[in-house]
């Protein structure tokens, strides 16, 4: 087998802007969400994920200027996500330049529009993007909840059983972000991400917690996902793409390293 | 030069645009890069290219509801022989039939079916999405300066359906997804790739500077 496995680094962007902060050494503008995705074209990511957090409605155009300019420069996948309610977003996401969509609340409000947007534009480029919290006392077996608008709203909705879901309604793919690790730098949540990945067959993405390379290698390895999303530790400088890549390689993960 | 990306309303014109307006800039070469819906533009263009994402039947339908421009073309491609280059479903749709959710003739310039990829390994993920190297089966000008096998250069695939082709003499390259899966088919002046040439970087942008100058 010789598809590779990926890294996506993801950009916050808020009001055309990156957000959560982001240091590149060869940046002019370090805000910049096309720059960034310039920089991390160049050092050979696999994938790139926008996802927008714009919170008001009147910004919300800005994200497709984003997208299209990003286009312009990058020759790579794209995935953009965020404020996904209506068809017409899917469309003009991928008019701008955008290759999957991720959709989040919607899809939990409302499960039929992920068959619907996955007749219309193919399953491939549907990316069910979910947010889990264990919820599981000590001692119990585990279990995992999924939350919306942003992680602020439970929903009762066990993480597991809403993924195979997902995948019946024609998801092509599936984001997956623990709460629980989210910007702690301890590594994914293995126990949910290996849950998740083996109980689909469409790809997973593993996201939430990468503080190390060693934690890249454990999401596939141990995760059971196929590719593996991280933001600060490549928006600060710490690791660089190309030593993430060789890293995971030298560590029995094939990697495209050229 | 003229050539044409023709927009049937499936997704990722804009980056298809873009990346062949970069290649021919990047290789110096005169000429147009066109997106149109308009058959008549088709009909005076000297390359076609033809992206398409999504479900077969809907491509197909998609094309078909475009006034006219199924036949403007076949006729610059089968009877004038200009230069054709297809990507992922606008690949497919040189097969002879589709098989992903119903059947749907395609236009029947590649003998074979578009049939669902299936895994000997039944961990490996459906759509298969992602970085894969090309293994050559036959090889074609277009890959002139390219380096491909398994050490070569990867492509960008995301796809759950794929090309079987009858004749194995019109199979370019395919790639390894627990078993082999066609990456590229070619006949006369049609070339089509499973994978995103738009989307493959540093691979992508050589093949489009090849089409641009291809001279089948």
């Amino acid at each position: 087998m010789s598809l590779k496995a990926r890294i996506i680094p993801c950009l916050d962007v808020k009001d055309g802007r990156v957000v959560k902060g982001i240091s590149f050494v060869d940046l002019v503008d370090a805000g910049d969400p096309v720059e960034a995705a310039i920089a991390y074209d160049g050092a050979g990511a696999d994938e790139l994920c926008f996802l927008d957090i714009t919170a008001s409605s009147d910004n919300r155009g800005i994200i497709f200027d984003v997208v299209r300019n990003t286009a312009e420069h990058c020759f790579m996948p794209l995935t953009v996500g965020g404020g996904v309610r209506e068809l017409a977003d899917i469309r003009k996401l991928l008019n701008a330049g955008a290759d999957k969509v991720a959709i989040n609340t919607t899809a939990v409000k409302n499960p039929d529009f992920v068959a619907s947007a996955a007749d219309k534009f193919g399953n491939q480029c549907i990316v069910i993007s979910i947010d889990a919290k264990c919820v599981s006392g000590e001692g119990e077996q585990k279990r995992w909840e999924i939350f919306t608008h942003g992680g602020r709203e439970p929903t009762g909705i066990d993480a597991v059983e809403f993924a195979i879901k997902m995948v019946e309604k024609g998801a092509g793919e599936i984001m997956l972000t623990s709460m629980d690790r989210d910007g702690r730098k301890s590594g994914y949540d293995l126990a949910l991400t290996r849950a998740i990945a083996d109980a689909v067959p469409i790809p997973v993405i593993a996201s939430g917690g990468v503080g190390t390379l060693d934690h890249l290698v454990e999401g596939i390895r141990d995760g059971h996902a196929n590719a593996v999303l991280a933001a600060s530790i490549f928006h600060f400088g710490t690791y660089t793409i190309g030593e993430a890549k060789r890293y995971m390689n030298d560590n029995g993960i094939p990697m495209r390293l050229n | 030069m003229k050539t044409v990306i023709i927009d049937y309303g499936s997704g990722n014109l804009h980056s298809a645009a873009k990346a062949f307006e970069r290649a021919r800039r990047d290789s110096a070469l005169d000429g147009e890069i066109i997106v149109t819906d308009k058959p008549d533009i088709v009909a005076e263009c000297d390359r076609v290219v033809l992206p398409g994402v999504g479900a077969f039947a809907d491509c197909h339908a998609g094309l078909e509801a475009v006034d006219g421009m199924e036949e403007a073309l076949q006729d610059a491609v089968v009877n004038q022989a200009k230069p054709f280059f297809g990507i992922c479903v606008g690949m497919q749709l040189m097969a002879t039939r589709g098989l992903e959710k119903i059947t749907t003739p395609g236009f029947d310039w590649i003998s074979g079916d578009v049939v669902e990829i299936r895994p000997q390994d039944k961990h490996l993920k459906i759509p298969q999405i992602g970085w894969n190297t090309l293994d050559i089966v036959n090889n074609h000008q277009m890959l002139e300066g390219i380096k491909t096998g398994p050490n070569g250069l990867h492509a960008y695939f995301v796809h759950s359906f794929h090309l079987e082709a009858s004749n194995n003499n019109e199979v370019v390259a395919r790639c390894d997804y627990g078993g082999p899966v066609s990456a590229i088919v070619a006949r006369d002046n049609m070339f089509g790739t499973q994978f995103h040439p738009e989307k493959s970087q540093k691979l992508g942008l050589a093949l489009i500077a090849n089409f641009l100058r291809w001279n089948p």
